[in-house]
């Protein structure tokens, strides 16, 4: 049952996200990217991580993709059908980085061999997540947090009304 | 875990009654909300329709449904199709999170008066609720219409805003409860409700849902006035009907949401669990229709400045001043 | 402190509004409960007569030329004695706004408003009034007033020689 769900949804992401690359439309990229969280929100969920996928849904898909949105509303970006496909130059990061993560996905699984995962997924309770989050990594969160602050300032400074 | 047969009926026995009820209530909302607005202006509000006008929910009903359904010239197809079922069902989520009575006996096994008891209910209903925000975005945006954009333009950017504070004024809540499943909260409050000791959290939680309900005061995404109807303008028949309905569910999944939270759920004396929960989720729908009939509509920019330069420091402050309490006090 | 003088101004209006839905509607309840209308009520267009059962209309056509709408049409014609009367006179009260310009304008009180108000129909056709349904058996606002009596049939004969002509006025007599 899980299987199937399993499947089931991640398909649903590849293509989503797929698609989400393909579609020249930004709001229509946009939603397909909206679906494409989703779907990974409920595998998080499917994984016995509960908070990861509230936090997958109420950040990216609730916030982050809610202000992209925002974006394209506000900038009038004129006919879209007219952008040119990228070329292989345009491309050539892209790819770079995605075949950096395909080999060392490869080298992983091969490292891995016949050794066996877990059967059954530990659930890691909300409070037990807590306190391995702000004790053992409480100067990274705070460190994160700071930088955080340290954005909120500088946007602060940047849309500061000038007086003439 | 074995699920067998009656499990199964009672889980889409549950599901489906609660629908039911929930639609129903919605729509008698819609014929409450118009008759109290009548009576604050001194009118009768509608009362053809049968006795009392009882049965105008179905007559709107019906019109809703055979009514033409127009798709603006130039509309995204799809999107515009999306919009209003985008914005009606987080709206019914967020009632499957919402516990309205205490455990009861079917068959031998405990059912809970709950579709769903998550360990992490509390999030997941802040999550449904800024995916609500994809309905007005995109209903707006695929009309193809200069009020509608310039409706869920502003719809975005007041539901992001007020969605933070909801979400800091639950914070407390949380920190007192130490769970984020709805029902141990409701079971945390069976001493003393939340409101006693957050008054601040249920005040901020409280203007955060009614902009979140996109009602009068904080309706500037459809003022009438300026806007037609803002995101919804160029939507008729069914379409609109899902707009509305999502409207007057998640009027009262938020009122269900903020007596689960601050007014102790269903706890309360003499009278049974599911009753006193409705009598708390349908006072919020009856604070909410007469601030409606109350007060004037905010510009945007006091709207903006309210929240991010009042409420949100507010709901900071609390949220800091709860844990020293917390901390100090050493409680539990 | 403003944020007590806001608190204070929006209970202050939650008050006012909580007592407003105790309060007796104003609204009256049409079809079962109507509203008598006021007897100088501007209303259903009527075309009235004289004291001696004649028409008191003469188709000056100024009732027409006051019309904002143009809802008023009629044909003027004179009899062999050189009164003028309206052989065809139309009111289409599908246009009709109500106004009273009209009847303010008529020289002879033929045209008056009445207070009946309850003449919708769903056929707009029906709305179009001719003179037989426009007259009625009546003097309506000024039951004495008869303009042949002060102004004569025509100007040919001599004042106070007309037919029903009363004669003239010494405005003398009326000196003190």
């Amino acid at each position: 049952m899980e299987q199937a769900l399993f499947y089931i949804l991640a398909t649903v992401t590849v293509v989503a996200t797929i698609l989400a690359i393909a579609e020249k439309h930004p709001v229509h990229a946009i939603v397909y990217l909206v679906t494409s969280f989703f779907s990974l929100a409920v595998i998080f969920y499917l994984l016995a991580a509960p908070l990861i996928a509230m936090f997958e849904v109420i950040i990216y898909a609730g916030a982050v993709m809610v202000l992209f949105m925002f974006v394209v509303m506000m900038l009038d970006l004129g006919n879209p059908g007219e952008a040119g496909r990228p070329t292989l130059r345009h491309c050539l990061p892209a790819l770079l980085l995605a075949g950096i993560t395909l080999v060392s996905l490869v080298l992983l699984v091969i490292g891995r061999g016949a050794e066996e995962g877990p059967d059954v997924l530990q659930v890691v309770s909300i409070r037990d997540f807590a306190a391995t989050l702000f004790g053992r990594y409480g100067v990274a969160i705070e460190i994160i947090s700071m930088q955080l602050l340290f954005a909120i300032v500088g946007a602060l400074y940047l849309g500061r009304r000038r007086r003439p | 875990m074995s699920y067998d047969l009656i499990d199964i009926a009672l889980a889409f026995g549950k599901i489906a009654v609660i629908f039911m009820v929930i639609l129903l209530l919605a729509a008698y909302l819609v014929l409450a909300e118009r008759v109290l607005l009548g009576r604050i202006q001194e009118r009768f509000g509608p009362n053809r329709v049968g006795p009392f006008g009882l049965l105008q929910p179905i007559a709107d009903g019906i019109k809703m449904l055979v009514k033409e359904d127009v798709k603006p010239a130039g509309a995204d197809k799809w999107l515009f199709y999306l919009a209003p079922a985008m914005a009606a069902i987080p709206a019914i989520m967020i009632v499957s999170l919402i516990p309205f009575g205490a455990p009861l006996t079917f068959f031998g096994r405990p059912v809970g008066m709950q579709v769903v008891d998550l360990n992490v209910g509390l999030l997941l209903f802040i999550g449904f609720s800024s995916i609500a925000v994809y309905g007005v975005a995109l209903g707006g945006w695929a009309s193809n219409s200069k009020y509608s954009l310039l409706g869920s333009v502003r719809g975005l950017a007041q539901l992001i805003s007020y969605e933070i504070t909801m979400g800091l004024s639950l914070v407390p809540v949380v920190m007192l409860a130490r769970s984020f499943q709805l029902s141990e909260i409701v079971d945390a409050q069976k001493t003393g409700w939340f409101i006693l000791y957050q008054p601040i959290a249920f005040l901020i939680f409280l203007i955060s849902i009614v902009a979140e309900c996109r009602r009068i005061p904080f309706d500037i995404p459809e003022a009438e006035g300026e806007l037609v109807a803002g995101f919804h303008t160029e939507y008729s028949g069914l379409r609109f009907g899902l707009f509305f309905v999502g409207e007057y569910i998640n009027i009262i999944a938020l009122g269900g949401l903020a007596a689960t939270f601050f007014l102790g759920g269903w706890h309360g004396p003499l009278l049974p669990p599911v009753l006193w929960f409705l009598i708390k989720a349908l006072a919020f729908a009856f604070l909410f229709i007469w601030l409606r009939g109350t007060l004037p509509r905010l510009r945007y920019d006091q709207l903006m400045h309210f929240c991010w330069k009042v409420l949100t420091p507010v709901a900071l402050l609390n949220i800091l001043a709860t844990g020293w309490f917390i901390l100090l006090v050493g409680k539990g | 402190m403003s944020i007590i003088r806001d608190t204070k101004g929006i209970l202050l209006g939650m008050w006012t509004t909580w007592k407003r839905i105790f309060r007796r509607p104003l609204t009256i309840q049409y079809p079962e409960i109507k509203r008598v209308p006021y007897p100088r009520f501007r209303a259903r267009i009527v075309l009235t007569r004289d004291p001696d059962g004649g028409e008191r209309c003469v188709a000056c056509y100024l009732c027409s030329a006051a019309c904002p709408v143009d809802c008023i049409s009629m044909q003027s014609a004179e009899r062999e004695d050189g009164r003028r009367y309206a052989p065809w006179f139309r009111i289409n009260f599908a246009r009709c706004i109500y106004c009273g310009l009209c009847a303010e304008a008529c020289p002879t009180m033929a045209i008056q408003m009445t207070p009946e108000y309850e003449f919708c129909t769903r056929n707009i056709m029906s709305l179009v009034y001719e003179k037989e349904d426009l007259l009625i058996d009546g003097c309506g606002k000024s039951p004495d007033y008869n303009f042949y009596r002060h102004a004569g049939i025509g100007v040919t004969q001599p004042r106070g020689e007309g037919l029903n002509e009363e004669p003239p006025l010494d405005m003398r007599s009326l000196q003190p």
